[in-house]
């Protein structure tokens, strides 16, 4: 089918922002010229803490599919706990990449022949000056990092804009420790 | 401008820049966010209404009934059982020629429960009375909720907006938000000459005999078959209607022109699908596909069920081959309703296509791009003779009876 549309795979609890995060990167290509972004949370009842996973898709043209991502071409991992528990590498493209929230180095995770990025970026959310275990924003630095997909900058502005009246400075300052400090396997 | 959100958001962003005068809505999923954002807009001033909670969607259509009587713009959502608990609401606010605007966000019937999408439950009310528009996208549900304030006072019939459930309520993309200013210029404001008002007292919707009499003023008054027979006469005039709103909007705001379907690939196809809602635009991947492959198809979605634009389909459909008509419904023990529909409205025509009807994705049973390629492939291979058994997509752990 269509080859032109970047699929996204976001993993995280019920509760851990997983649907914002995804929808600021959205925001983010959005405004970088994706006039294709189609965001699609899990359907159905979500549970607090429970597992959870959102799809993202984007592109340069309209897109028209709205069924779940079953063959990503990234998956983005807030919660490495759930490492355990979920096989968030299921249908990831060869050659996939695999962002992960969790201490350096990438080394120590291997998934098949996937590219491995990580963050810890629960350390850098404390560090930027948010409550600990706020990750969403955080997370988001590291995507801008290990995808070149859409700028910092961009994202920052759409962080800022998401958490209006919610610490939009800090949960910004977050994604930008977490981009400089974000580590690509080979 | 162009903002991010899910398609409840869309909705009600739509409701708000029409001014809507009075909401009432009872949550069901999944269009629980759709009235979460309203009763946000009217609590933080946003949106000048009043928001009244209610214990039922019977109640919630009674309330809408009330306040449209008494000459404001009343807006109401449901979904599924919801909208079939508000049913005998439905045939009065039609039947009192009430313009209210509801949302149906488009989700499967229980027994036994879902909460996923199909369209059963909107397609179910087909025969009430109430003009049905359909979105395919988030710009749609918006633009439909403005345009379907406009055409219900127009011609003073309610207007349900459907959108799938889900797949586009809780779907986020892209769409152009309006400016209020231009808005207001399209969508005056409501002001009938007849309502219910304490200085000018006035009988609404009284007993009425099955003979004309004379009313209070001499004149001979109709009886219910002639009020029907209006209602019946102003929805096949409501399509010329929505047409020329369909215009104005697409003028003023620079989207439209497919009031009644939206063909892609079709002018040079032998063969077309047809289907309602979200999964129109989902086909138009797999008909890019086919066409590669060297297969003259084309999709078309339908965006008005009621009244239903036959000749437009007629129009579209002749000299087609094969048409495949896929539906989130059934008519049970018969057929789609859709395909039903399109089969009377190729009746006339000289050379009459092939029809297939395929049933799928109840209950938010997922439809896959190739089970769609794969059908389509199929159909058109063989068209053979007109089914008016549908085959059913997706069954598993039983074989589909067909026949």
């Amino acid at each position: 089918m269509r080859n032109d549309i970047i699929e996204i795979r976001w993993h995280g609890r019920g509760g851990q922002g997983a649907i914002t995060a995804a929808k600021i990167v959205a925001n983010g290509a959005f405004a970088s010229g994706y006039k294709g972004v189609v965001m699609a949370p899990t359907f159905g009842t979500e549970r607090r803490g429970a597992p959870v996973f959102t799809s993202l898709k984007i592109s340069r043209e309209k897109i028209y599919d709205l069924s779940p991502i079953t063959t990503p071409d990234m998956v983005v991992v807030l919660d490495h706990t759930l490492l355990e528990e979920v096989d968030v590498v299921a249908g990831l493209k060869e050659n996939g990449l695999v962002v992960l929230n969790a201490p350096p180095p990438a080394s120590a995770y291997t998934f098949g022949g996937a590219r491995v990025a990580v963050s810890d970026v629960t350390a850098h959310g404390v560090a930027a000056g948010l409550p600990a275990g706020i990750v969403n924003s955080g997370i988001i630095g590291a995507f801008a990092k290990a995808t070149g997909l859409v700028d910092i900058e961009i994202l920052a502005r759409a962080i800022e804009e998401e958490f209006t009246g919610k610490k939009p400075e800090l949960n910004a300052r977050a994604a930008r420790i977490a981009y400089e400090h974000t580590f690509i396997g080979e | 401008m162009h903002i991010i959100e899910s398609g409840n958001v869309a909705a009600a962003t739509g409701v708000k820049l029409a001014r809507a005068q009075v909401i009432a809505a009872y949550p069901i999923t999944p269009q629980t966010p759709l009235t979460e954002k309203l009763s946000e807009f009217v609590e933080s001033g946003q949106l000048a209404a009043q928001y009244i909670p209610v214990e039922s969607e019977h109640s919630a259509m009674a309330v809408c009934i009330a306040a449209s009587t008494a000459g404001t713009r009343a807006f109401t959502a449901t979904s599924a059982n919801g909208l079939l608990y508000m049913v005998e609401q439905l045939h009065w606010a039609v039947g009192a020629r009430l313009p209210i605007v509801m949302c149906v966000a488009n989700r499967g019937i229980g027994a036994p429960w879902t909460v996923w999408n199909d369209q059963q439950d909107s397609m179910s009310q087909r025969d009430v009375g109430w003009i049905q528009l359909y979105a395919n996208d988030h710009q749609q549900i918006i633009d439909s909720v403005l345009k379907a304030f406009k055409l219900a006072q127009t011609v003073s019939i309610p207007v349900m907006v459907c959108y799938d459930g889900y797949l586009l309520s809780h779907t986020y993309m892209p769409f152009d938000r309006p400016e209020q200013t231009e808005v207001d210029a399209f969508l005056p404001p409501f002001a009938p000459t007849h309502f219910l008002d304490p200085e000018n007292p006035g009988n609404f919707n009284t007993v009425t005999l099955p003979d004309v009499r004379p009313g209070v003023d001499g004149t001979l008054q109709p009886g219910y078959i002639e009020i029907r027979h209006n209602l019946h006469q102003d929805l096949r005039a409501a399509l010329a209607t929505y047409e020329e709103i369909d215009r104005e909007y697409a003028e003023r705001f620079g989207r439209g022109g497919t009031p009644f379907v939206e063909p892609y690939r079709c002018d040079d196809a032998r063969f077309v699908a047809v289907a309602i809602g979200s999964l129109s635009y989902q086909l138009r991947d797999v008909i890019d596909q086919l066409r590669e492959d060297g297969l003259a198809i084309g999709v078309m979605g339908v965006q008005m069920y009621r009244p239903f634009p036959d000749e437009a389909i007629a129009r579209a459909l002749a000299g087609k081959e094969c048409v495949i008509v896929l539906e989130k419904a059934l008519s049970y023990g018969n057929q789609g309703p859709l395909y039903g529909d399109i089969k009377s409205a190729l009746y006339r025509l000289e050379n009459r296509p092939v029809l297939h009807n395929y049933i799928l994705g109840l209950g938010g049973r997922e439809i896959r791009t190739q089970q769609l390629l794969d059908v389509l492939a199929r159909s058109c291979a063989n068209p053979g003779e007109i089914e008016d058994t549908p085959r059913w997509i997706g069954l598993k752990l039983q074989e589909e009876h067909h026949g």
